[in-house]
């Protein structure tokens, strides 16, 4: 296991090291500014801005702004549906698939214009290439987009003085898209291409083994999806397996850039909000304290999948490379808690081991960080959920200090307050309650193993399943412990709904947040201001974490994981 | 409204052509020009163009004269990948890797601790192409005393075939067992032609 701890360390610091540059390059991108990438990808958003008829020097307050983004995102919903849903006569169907089904369609199409890519299909079998293409590779780019812009305008509100405008969200998510993650993710397909993931329009190919059997390998357009699904933490995998697929991630290079790609942007975004705040102290004090919560659960995760199955230990096999079952060889078990942990917290959902498989506390790990789901977080919308989160420790400590809470020079009030618990409070609401009706669905239905089928696993394990797909559909992280059976009426509409109010309850309260404090006068800060650029501002805001954001979880963490990992020997 | 929803249709039109058309087109034709084995899927053929499979892809051998990947949860299943997503303490995967470990250390005749825990737990993806080195090495006498050739010999393609991590620390060893397999007919000769020889 010792080379796999350096690599593990060498990982997160050779991305924490690239998201400083990143996070400039995007601070430039976002504030006009020019960058050395302006001739090829300048004329792009052009075009695109022209097409779709709109002023670039338009501004909008932050209704107009949430109304275009709502509306925007209809319409890329609406037309993704169609091609989903008319697939097999439409081209690049080598392989004859058939037309998704509705209920499956609502939920495949809701889960990807919510940045979540939950599947309840398997790629080889559900989806043409042109689908691939054009409805989720697509949906992978802009919706990733959409989050990055949400981010951008609040900023902006934050930052502003008795400001009314919050700037143009079609030029934004355009300077998203065609700036920021269409470069990138030209760099990582072709690595991945390079290390060999397929990038062919021809159909699965047919070959006669060694010994003789037919063999059927399925391919296609794989590696520009797996570049963007990494990216823009989306994590929809081209394959039903995801990234545990040898053709998705076939090396521990590609595994390299796959983990990199994941929290590069979620790390950047944290400086370019620094940079555009013009508070540097800030953003470093925010990505400490996510950084506190974030190095304890990866070095906990991989401890775990290090030490192995006790009760496979129990048969005498030789576990001194950790829990393999669900995991590859390429890769190993550290990196794969590594992985597991990065694509929980950055509500990214994609998986290089089956998490399903993880021992019961490595599996908890990965639901705290879809619980969190603020550390680093989702593209753009990670940087939301941490900024109400501060605004929270605000009201917290100015309460404690008995002064009027402050945010940078901006009273906190009553009305931002409300805005905040509402984006705050959603989530739980929604894990919890939904893991309770489907609680008691299973538990008033006659015989629910044979009439429903969903659990794969009995006991503890099988209420962590539940609760794990309802906790991945309101982060929008898409993960799943696999075994649950969830393509069903019931699953398909309940998640589905949850993944389209968990995406856009937090992205609109916020919009209005920023909205509220934008108008305010911004007021010098004095010596008696609260500082939130100090280390013990990080503590509290740290604390606040923890406290408000994993306690109410502790009964249900206790019932699923904690009782497996109990009762496991 | 209607211009709203318009822009926003405008918008979804014209990222598709870009993203879902140019994206793709640009990724492909340089996979085509650069790297064109890796782009169709790392395919392996034999002299007369037939297909083996894929470097990448596990597949199923169960003759004793070839080296055996790990288990499968799809049956090595290429069209419809995935884990068995067993938990850790389900009773049916536990008695799943009993059994595995029961086969392998009669097939191999050695003891559990001997075994290590890949060659019987299922990996993610169910199609993982490689073992640890370890885990050839456990199946070496078997291979040489079936295709009756000295171990020195099976030993020498295994260490031949074993890829170091990357950069000397990124992922694990390992030895591909298609490639592995291939390199013992190729230098050894099949097993029909050495029982004729």
């Amino acid at each position: 296991m010792g080379t796999e701890y350096v690599a593990v360390c060498f990982t997160i610091l050779f991305t924490i090291a690239t998201s400083l540059w990143l996070g400039r390059y995007m601070f430039k991108v976002f504030t006009g500014q020019r960058t050395l990438l302006d001739p090829v990808l300048f004329p792009i958003e052009r075009l695109v801005l022209r097409v779709t008829g709109v002023n670039p020097n338009e501004q909008q307050d932050w209704k107009q702004y949430s109304v275009s983004l709502l509306v925007s995102n209809i319409a890329m919903w609406l037309a993704t549906f169609a091609i989903v849903s008319i697939q097999k006569v439409l081209p690049l169907n080598p392989d004859g698939i058939a037309n998704m089904e509705p209920t499956l369609s609502f939920n495949t199409i809701s889960s990807f214009t919510t940045n979540t890519d939950l599947q309840h299909y398997s790629g080889e079998t559900g989806l043409s290439y042109f689908s691939q293409m054009f409805a989720i590779t697509f949906l992978q780019f802009v919706t990733a987009a959409t989050g990055v812009a949400a981010c951008i305008a609040i900023i902006r509100g934050l930052a502003g003085n008795r400001l009314t405008q919050l700037g143009n969200f079609y030029v934004d998510l355009t300077r998203a898209t065609a700036r920021v993650f269409l470069p990138l993710a030209l760099l990582v397909g072709v690595i991945l291409i390079w290390q060999g993931t397929p990038m062919t329009f021809e159909g699965a190919v047919k070959a006669t083994t060694l010994e003789g059997r037919a063999q059927t390998i399925a391919r296609g357009v794989v590696a520009p999806q797996v570049a963007i699904k990494q990216l823009g933490t989306n994590g929809g995998g081209y394959f039903g397996a995801n990234s545990t697929h040898p053709y998705e991630n076939p090396t521990p290079i590609s595994n390299f850039a796959e983990t990199w790609s994941i929290a590069i942007i979620p790390m950047a975004m944290v400086w370019t909000v620094g940079y555009m705040l013009g508070r540097r102290r800030l953003a470093v004090v925010i990505f400490v304290t996510m950084l506190a919560v974030y190095l304890p659960m990866v070095t906990f995760a991989v401890a775990q999948e290090a030490g192995g199955n006790p009760a496979i230990a129990a048969m005498g096999v030789d576990q001194s490379t950790g829990s393999m079952e669900g995991k590859e060889v390429r890769v190993g078990a550290g990196l794969s808690a590594l992985w597991g942990v990065t694509t929980t917290v950055t509500s990214n959902g994609s998986v290089n081991a089956t998490h399903d498989s993880f021992t019961p506390l490595g599996g908890l790990m990965l639901l705290t960080g879809m619980w969190l789901n603020n550390i680093f977080g989702g593209v753009g919308v990670g940087v939301i959920n941490m900024l109400i989160y501060v605004i929270v420790a605000v009201f917290v400590t100015g309460m404690m200090i008995g002064r009027t809470p402050e945010f940078l020079g901006k009273k906190v009030e009553a009305k931002e307050m409300k805005l905040a618990s509402l984006a705050l409070l959603w989530h739980p609401l929604a894990i919890l309650v939904g893991t309770a009706i489907a609680c008691s669905v299973w538990a008033t239905t006659a015989d629910p193993g044979t009439a429903l089928a969903w659990l794969e696993n009995p006991g503890a394990h099988g209420f962590s399943e539940m609760l794990y797909q309802f906790t991945s559909s309101a982060a929008n992280n898409g993960s799943g412990f696999e075994g649950l059976s969830t393509n069903t009426p019931f699953w398909n509409m309940s998640t589905g709904l949850v993944m389209l109010l968990s995406r856009y309850i937090p992205i609109i309260a916020p919009l209005a947040l920023a909205g509220a404090l934008a108008a305010k006068p911004a007021s010098p800060e004095t010596a008696g201001s609260l500082r939130a650029d100090s280390a013990t501002f990080g503590f509290t805001l740290w604390a606040v974490i923890i406290i408000l954001g994993l306690l109410m979880f502790m009964p249900v963490a206790v019932l699923g994981p904690i009782a497996e990992h109990l009762t496991l020997r | 409204m209607v211009k709203e929803l318009k822009r926003g249709l405008l918008f979804t039109v014209v990222m598709m052509v870009i993203l879902g058309g140019g994206y793709h087109v640009v990724l492909w034709a340089i996979g085509r020009a650069v790297f064109p084995s890796q782009s169709e899927g790392s395919l392996i053929r034999r002299a007369d163009g037939t297909i083996v499979g894929s470097r990448l892809i596990a597949q199923k051998f169960t003759r004793p004269e070839y080296f055996q990947p790990r288990p499968s949860g799809v049956d090595y299943n290429a069209a419809s990948t995935g884990g068995t997503n067993y938990g850790p303490s389900n009773a049916d995967h536990l008695e799943a890797v009993q059994k595995r470990l029961d086969a392998v250390t009669k097939q191999e005749g050695v003891t559990a601790g001997q075994v290590p825990s890949e060659m019987v737990t299922a990996s993610g993806g169910g199609m993982d192409p490689h073992v640890p080195p370890g885990a050839a090495e456990l199946q070496a006498t078997r291979v040489a005393s079936t295709r009756g050739v000295p171990i020195e010999r099976v030993r020498a393609l295994i260490h031949a075939h074993t890829e170091p991590p990357a950069l000397g620390f990124l992922g694990r060893a390992r030895v591909n067992v298609l490639e592995l397999n291939l390199a013992l007919d190729e230098t050894l000769g099949t097993v029909k032609a050495a029982a004729g020889r």
